[in-house]
């Protein structure tokens, strides 16, 4: 039995050690990838990106790392609103852009991002409907048809917001199905044909390709979304974020972004 | 092995008390950041009694089905005796492991208005699943159900069946049987299953948000509320909810807990 105790011990006293030394790795690992705060950039960039980025974003980090050998991009993307929440949580990242203006506010409000936010890129929304449109939908006013299932973005989340100024602006009530907490999510509900349109970005319904339709939104009703970008004030790695973000406003990031269906941020 | 009043290993001691205060570090930031001066409107608003009152049908509903639907299926997989039966085991238990998005996304395949079953179901009836009540309780269910009929087939496998032969022996019928003899004796596994798969089913947001979408007063649970919440510049309402949810699973648990073992 002692000796049953004993090897128990021993074992446990292992477990121990073994914890301590994956902890202690662990914790010595991250260190260098933070590179001096100024100069030829290295290192891994963290980026904190709307949703509605990623096909741009992950083809531009791609070109970052080849043009700035010895860097790695790394993305997070998700809903703004949720990435706002958790960079004031204290997050450690390098850059974040924002879906509009109102999330990236309450990040410089708190004096989180270096210098003034620059708007890089502008979308606009646009309906998305099944391929084929098989529904007929032809205009906002369609989607208050109580036949229609619409599915929207939450109001919280940017494109919800921009959507229900479209709605507004058209003089019309829609009563959604469902208010998804991420753009990618409206466009999942209306490809898998659960969902008989909604409203996304121009940029999502390019990306959705085959398996949805779009219906364009008349400039009259539709609403021009500013997408800012900054570098943020506790970011680990500044001059890898500084020269990300220039990378963005370059032209061969311009480029990338007008080839996803952004627009310019100099038109309006 | 007389084992009853050993001194505790200083080691054990040790990794315990870690492992318990990994645990109640979260709950104690919860509560130490939670907006008490404006809990009460926070409670009350319309958002959280929708989402709250919601979020106890779906899951009252579940557990009600997990009783008629799930008691059957451990049954026939602790008693019977058929081919594949543990492989009809392993594809019942699946969702347990399965992350629940994935689950919500092979429902929407299966049971949504274009699914296999969703579709015809669909024609001939005119009933659509996602979006509506009955679509949170399914996918409730579905993750939820087979905590209930994992804990109670080894509840009805671990029982001593001789004393259900002995009372057919003397002349019970099965039903006073099942009555007298073996519900008495899996109770306790038939309760913490039970609590189990509600506790699961309060919880349960990835499977939700994908089969039943989120909309406040129809499809929108306190888990959803709360997502929406932090995910929305509004953290001390997302905050608020989740204090109730905890209180809610922290009695339930303490209180079945204290019934069912120890």
């Amino acid at each position: 039995m002692s000796g049953y105790r004993g090897m128990a011990a021993r074992w446990l006293r292992a477990l121990c050690l073994a914890v301590l030394t994956a902890v202690v790795v662990a914790c010595g690992s991250s260190g260098p990838s933070s590179s001096a705060s100024s100069g030829k950039p290295s290192g891994t960039v963290i980026v904190l990106a709307a949703a509605s980025l990623k096909g741009a974003f992950d083809k531009i980090g791609k070109d970052f790392e080849l043009a700035h050998p010895g860097t790695t991009v790394k993305f997070s993307y998700g809903g703004s609103s949720s990435l706002a929440t958790s960079i004031k949580q204290g997050v450690s990242a390098d850059v974040f852009a924002s879906a509009n203006t109102a999330n990236m506010d309450t990040v410089s409000g708190d004096k989180m991002t270096e210098g003034t936010p620059k708007i890089f890129v502008r979308n606009k929304l646009e309906i998305v409907t099944e391929a084929g449109n098989p529904h007929h939908i032809k205009s906002v006013s369609d989607l208050a048809e109580p036949s229609i299932k619409v599915a929207v973005c939450a109001p919280a989340v940017p494109c919800g917001a921009y959507s229900s100024q479209v709605f507004k602006k058209a003089g019309v009530t829609v009563k959604p199905v469902s208010e998804e907490t991420s753009v990618t999510g409206v466009v999942t509900k209306v490809s898998l044909g659960e969902a008989d349109a909604g409203v996304v970005y121009v940029t999502d319904v390019k990306a959705g390709g085959s398996k949805v339709g779009g219906v364009p939104i008349p400039a009259k009703d539709n609403v021009v979304a500013d997408y800012p970008i900054a570098r943020l004030t506790d970011a680990p790695n500044k001059a890898g974020a500084s020269s990300f973000v220039s990378y963005v406003l370059s032209a061969k990031g311009q480029q990338v972004l007008a080839s996803y269906g952004f627009m310019p941020a100099a038109s309006h | 092995m007389r084992s009853s009043r050993q001194p505790v290993n200083l080691v054990v001691l040790c990794l315990a008390a870690i492992t318990a205060l990994f645990f109640i570090f979260p709950l104690t930031g919860l509560i130490f950041r939670t907006p008490w001066s404006s809990m009460g409107s926070v409670i009350t608003s319309k958002t959280s009694t929708d989402a709250l009152r919601l979020s106890l049908i779906a899951s009252l509903s579940t557990t009600a089905l997990a009783l008629c639907f799930g008691f059957p299926l451990a049954w026939l997989l602790a008693r019977g005796r058929f081919p594949g039966k543990t492989l009809l085991r392993g594809l019942c238990t699946l969702p347990m492991v399965l992350p629940p998005v994935v689950g919500g996304i092979a429902l929407l395949l299966a049971y949504g208005r274009r699914g296999l079953i969703g579709e015809p179901l669909n024609h001939a009836f005119g009933i659509s699943l996602p979006f509506s009540l009955p679509g949170v309780i399914v996918a409730e269910a579905f993750v939820a159900m087979p905590f209930f009929v994992i804990t109670l087939e080894s509840g009805l496998r671990s029982m001593n069946t001789k004393l259900e032969d002995a009372a057919r022996s003397l002349g019970a019928s099965r039903w006073t049987v099942f009555r007298r003899v073996t519900l008495p004796l899996i109770w306790p596994s038939l309760a913490a299953g039970g609590v189990l798969t509600w506790s699961r089913a309060l919880g349960e947001f990835g499977a939700t948000i994908t089969f039943a979408g989120n909309l406040p007063g129809v499809t929108q649970t306190a888990p959803l509320a709360i997502y929406v919440s932090q995910s929305s510049n509004m953290l001390p309402e997302a905050i608020g909810l989740s204090l109730v949810l905890v209180l809610v699973s922290l009695t339930v648990m303490i209180v079945t807990r204290d019934r069912s073992s120890t």
